[in-house]
């Protein structure tokens, strides 16, 4: 069967270029092609990885031991926020928006992006966003002192943020550089929906579409209207810094609650902004590697799109200790409860995907399968910070930073790298080694887990976050030590991960179009795909084109 | 497998997907509406909880004439779409040119409301928690107006260019969106700020 | 003494009801991932493609809404339970009701450091709360208004009460009702910039006669002590009665903490150092050195103003 490889276009390299290498990088600067602009995304978010590793492994050497003295405590706050605002803006967002431009337009059977020039000026946004809020590591008492950057915490609770406690221009930098980014953002949303919307090849109705394919417009969906409020809140913050306003001014009366409020509206959504596209590449990947289609694709998306919807009402359980009202309290409890409900439906269908199949163990499956244990944790220590009275003692604590990096980590993380070892064959043409991947995945979870497991306990023993030591006599010593042991397997991964890409890009196995005999779109092109993505628009008739194509005799539109 | 290689399923019959242009620009009001209601919630939100004056009751005149002239300026832009569609250029241009001069006036009764503002009542966006709310919610809107009314003017060059015509009739549509959600903006600033907030 | 802030060691009724609802969820959750994670590890081991496999797919199945109801219903009927309890958790922990023995304390959250006010009794310290044991046949629980001077802060004695925030331009309030005497310790749990670190809490729950004691002596006006003169004197001309206050100097700044009983702490710094006789000379001449960042300006006294003034404060008992 797999050599009967199905090529919709791209014979070869017809559109690779000799060039200089001027001439190379002047190509990928003006490009509009979705497949370089995500691939821009892709490494722009990876350097980044590289750079908030770094910061958090300053973080984790300070604490390693109480009252130790590596770095100052102004310092180590301004690595606690860079390392904060970079995951999430600069790392998070361009990776998945990356694989969303990447990936849509193939699966949805485009030739492009609905507005490719907006798509390169989104990215543009983002990168220039990211190297304003580096920038900030220039002036000020230079880079020991690490400059200016901002030191205010990633969520910058007013009043902190105001002049009169933030002096100088450390968090003019992280305001614009958000704002600008997240502009970048709004308009890579937009295109994506339009895309989903307006390009699918003929025969792909909505109900057809890749499971991905609804999860990424569901994610570009809900940026929408998750980004502009924290658009909106920057652009106040940037009023009362630079024109006197008084948004978040307590002394004029301002409240410093109603940035909470704002910022979460944003800031909670914006988790699952984060972790659909993680289900995205889970609902893909699990399928081809068990060999059946998606168990329950029908509640799959109800259950994506209740996410969604519901992922709006809950940001206030971040708030349970500002001192709301009680009726407030019980309601955001309920609301994040309830979101465990089509989150647990997610999990079953992949639970039922596999039940039955036959489960290869290739790189992409096997961190996928970190990706359904470590998320199920990650979910359930949600559902104790959303029990508010359990929250009055968790939150802010290690334990809510234990379990926000089971979710990015233990959850987003490792699908990003199924994601990578799955499509790196189709973006580049040649497979990623399995013993390299092998190594990466499993020194990465025991890294993973003697810190994030650990994390929990300091947490429980009453350790707030965001402390650059403390005191010898709170039994936190042990606890923080192994955590920080931890980073040096999880470093150890990323390295021979960004090893095995540098390899394999030189000397790796030619991948062919369809290496994994998967269904979708993509695999139907060549690896890498030409410019022009299909020569021949394609016709569907069921969520596997591709499956129909190699059974004939059995195809699924008998079924859907 | 030469045989098959072409799986070239027979087109749906009818295979028609909405318009690129009309769901960007919906996609992008989406998005503008949660911008614009974080505003006005703020506004909302900090009536009456000003520490010092003064009050919107001392300060403001409802803009009566400048909103009708915005509003009216809906309804010319979408008779000049229209016109345009029937392939008439010349009245498209004149109701064009009308919905232009429009929104200039609303603009300039703006300008001078907030002159009047400064430099007669001496209430600036520092003045407290009002002035901060008001001249943000307004200035916001006030700004969209402006990047309208640049789009608006683009199309007049081309229109005095002679470069306009039906085929663009579409295209002056998805720009018409864009100015209707200004002025649907508009009713809701202009509720919140004038009416209620006054 | 074990002094670990564990939330699992609850002293108070308070953090009892906290603990007691957080076992509850930790089973329901617990057993959840057991049975979860079972059926997960069962798939995996059971479906594994074996030798010989590779050439025949699977039956494909695509659904079934029979087990689509049931994985749904299952879970709503679980959070349908974690609801019921949790708002009775909710409203019996936040709404309770304020017994007439209760002692009423204003706590201010200030970058670095507590200030703690008694305006019942007249007193006003920092940084160490005293607080009496609470008899649930007689309660004296401890009733906290939380008020913030600057930026945001957050209450937080793990083994007494959860968290509450201290916000500017708001007024929150939390409660105490400690079962035994000893130290528990706390900090300052929402990042208040530099030192959030070191905004550390300690809070001292006496026998009600103990209380008593104390509240006692810290009414007591200081003792004017001869010897002590000079340092009182550089006390009064330097820039120290900017921010604090001694009653009965001249001195009486409110930036940083009342200094009439300072011996009566244990700690200097909210926290940072012991109250030697020695980290407090530090803590005058060089903060930088206990806890960097600090608003506490180095002094720049002669060494001889220097020695007076520790031997002045000293006297503050």
């Amino acid at each position: 069967m797999t050599s009967d490889s199905l090529t919709l276009g791209g014979a070869g390299a017809a559109d690779a270029r000799d060039g200089t290498f001027l001439e190379t990088l002047h190509d990928w600067v003006v490009t509009v092609d979705h497949k370089r602009l995500g691939l821009l995304y892709i490494v722009y978010g990876i350097v980044f990885l590289a750079v908030g590793g770094l910061e958090a492994t300053i973080m984790r050497v300070q604490l390693a031991a109480a009252n130790l003295h590596v770095v100052s405590p102004q310092v180590f706050n301004r690595m606690m926020t860079m390392h904060g605002t970079t995951m999430v803006f600069l790392v998070g967002v361009p990776i998945l928006f990356g694989f969303g431009n990447y990936l849509v337009p193939l699966m949805v059977g485009a030739r492009d992006m609905a507005f490719p020039r907006l798509n390169a000026l989104g990215f543009w946004l983002t990168a220039f966003g990211g190297f304003l809020l580096y920038f900030s590591f220039l002036g000020g008492d230079g880079l020991y002192g690490a400059g200016s950057a901002p030191d205010v915490g990633w969520f910058a609770y007013a009043p902190l943020t105001s002049t009169a406690f933030s002096k100088g221009h450390s968090t003019d930098y992280w305001t614009l550089a958000i704002l600008l980014g997240g502009f970048g953002t709004i308009g890579t949303a937009i295109n994506i929906i339009t895309t989903v919307l307006c390009l699918r090849c003929p025969g792909m109705t909505l109900g057809k579409m890749p499971l991905a394919v609804w999860m990424f417009f569901t994610m570009s969906a809900m940026t929408l209207v998750v980004m502009t409020p924290l658009s909106a809140a920057q652009i106040m913050l940037c009023i009362d810094r630079y024109l006197g306003g008084h948004f978040f001014d307590t002394q004029a009366g301002g409240s410093a609650v109603i940035w909470q409020h704002f910022f979460w509206m944003f800031g909670h959504p914006e988790v699952y902004v984060l972790i659909i596209p993680g289900f995205a590449f889970a609902s893909e990947i699990i399928p081809v590697f068990s060999r059946k289609a998606i168990f329950g694709y029908p509640a799959m998306v109800a259950a994506t799109t209740g996410i969604g919807f519901l992922s709006m009402g809950v940001w206030a359980h971040h708030m349970f200790t500002v001192g709301m009202s009680s009726h407030a309290n019980t309601f955001f409890a309920l609301i994040t409860m309830a979101v465990g409900i089509p989150t647990g439906i997610k999990i079953f269908n992949w639970l039922g995907t596999m039940w039955g199949g036959k489960i290869r163990f290739a790189t992409p499956m096997m961190f996928c399968l970190g990706f359904l244990f470590q998320f199920l944790i990650a979910g359930l220590t949600g559902i104790m910070l959303a029990a508010v009275p359990f929250d009055w003692q968790l939150s802010d604590s290690y334990f809510v930073v234990a379990h926000f990096h089971y979710v990015l980590l233990g959850g987003l993380l490792m699908t990003i790298f199924a994601a990578m070892y799955y499509w790196f064959p189709k973006a580049t043409g040649k497979m990623l080694s399995q013993t390299l991947g092998r190594w990466h995945f499993w020194l990465f979870v025991i890294g993973f887990h003697l810190t994030f497991d650990t994390m929990h306990i300091p947490g429980i023993l009453g350790m707030p976050r965001r402390i650059y030591t403390y005191e010898a006599d709170r039994g936190w010593d042990v606890f923080n030590l192994i955590c920080t042991v931890g980073v040096a397997f999880q470093a150890l991964a990323i390295v021979l991960f960004l090893w095995n890409v540098v390899r394999s890009l030189l000397w790796g196995k030619d991948a062919g179009n369809d290496p994994w005999d998967a269904w979708t779109l993509e695999w139907a092109v060549s690896s890498p795909p030409p410019h022009y993505n299909f020569a021949l628009l394609p016709v569907v008739r069921s969520r596997r084109p591709l499956w129909d194509f190699k059974h004939p005799e059995d195809p699924d539109w008998l079924y859907e | 497998m030469s045989a098959r290689t072409a799986p070239i399923l027979p087109a749906p019959a009818s295979w028609r997907l909405p318009d690129r242009g009309i769901v960007g620009m919906v996609s992008l009001i989406v998005a503008e509406t949660a911008i614009f209601t974080i505003f006005v919630v703020a506004y909302l939100y900090y009536l009456g909880k000003n520490l010092s004056g003064p009050e919107p009751r001392q300060v403001l005149e409802v803009p009566v004439f400048i909103s009708i002239c915005l509003w009216a300026s809906s309804a010319t832009v979408e008779l000049a779409v229209r016109a345009l569609r029937r392939g008439s250029t010349r009245p498209f241009g004149l109701w064009w040119l009308a919905t232009i001069v429009l929104a200039a006036v609303f603009l300039g009764g703006t300008a001078r409301e907030w002159y009047h503002l400064i430099y007669v009542e001496g209430f600036t966006i520092r003045t407290n928690l009002f002035g901060t709310t008001f001249y943000s919610l307004v200035g916001l809107h006030a700004f969209h107006v402006m990047v309208g009314l640049v789009g608006l003017a683009l199309v007049q060059a081309f229109a005095f260019l002679g470069r306009v015509g039906p085929e663009h009739a579409h295209r002056t549509h998805v720009l018409g969106l864009y100015w209707h959600f200004v002025d649907a903006v508009w009713v809701v600033v202009f509720t919140v700020v004038y009416v209620i907030g006054r | 003494m074990n002094l670990v802030p564990n939330i699992f060691a609850p002293v108070s009724g308070h953090a009892r009801a906290l603990y007691t609802y957080s076992m509850l969820v930790l089973g329901i959750t617990g057993a959840i991932f057991v049975v979860v994670a079972s059926l997960l590890a069962y798939a995996v081991v059971r479906f594994r493609e074996r030798p010989g496999d590779e050439r025949v797919e699977p039956p494909q199945i695509y659904g079934s809404d029979q087990v689509e109801i049931a994985w749904t219903v299952i879970p709503v009927l679980i959070v349908i339970v974690l609801a019921l309890v949790t708002t009775r958790t909710i409203h019996a922990v936040q709404d309770a009701p304020k017994p007439p023995g209760a002692i009423e304390v204003t706590a201010i959250g200030r970058q670095w450091w507590w200030e703690l006010r008694y305006p019942d009794l007249g007193i006003v310290t920092a940084n160490e709360l005293h607080i009496p044991v609470s008899d649930p046949r007689n309660p004296t629980p401890t009733y906290l208004t939380l008020l913030s001077a600057d930026v945001a802060h957050s209450f937080w004695v793990p083994r007494l009460a959860g968290k509450t925030d201290l916000i500017p331009n708001r007024v929150n309030h939390t409660w105490m009702d400690p079962e035994q005497p000893g130290l528990y310790l706390g900090q300052c749990s929402e990042y208040c910039g530099t030192q959030h670190a070191k905004m550390l809490l300690r809070v001292y729950v006496h026998t009600r006669e103990d209380f008593a004691k104390w509240v006692a002596t810290q009414k007591e006006a200081p003792v004017a002590e001869p010897k002590a003169a000079a340092g009182r004197h550089v006390f009064e001309t330097t820039a120290c009665l900017n921010c604090h206050a001694v009653q009965g100097t001249v001195g009486n700044g409110r930036f940083g903490p009342d200094l009439t009983h300072l011996m009566s702490r244990e700690t200097l710094a909210s926290g940072a150092a012991l109250n030697t006789p020695e980290n407090l000379r530090t803590w005058i001449r060089a903060p930088e050195r206990l806890k960097p960042g600090s608003l506490m300006p180095a002094m720049q006294l002669e060494d001889r103003e220097l020695d007076d003034l520790v031997a002045y404060l000293v006297t503050l008992r």
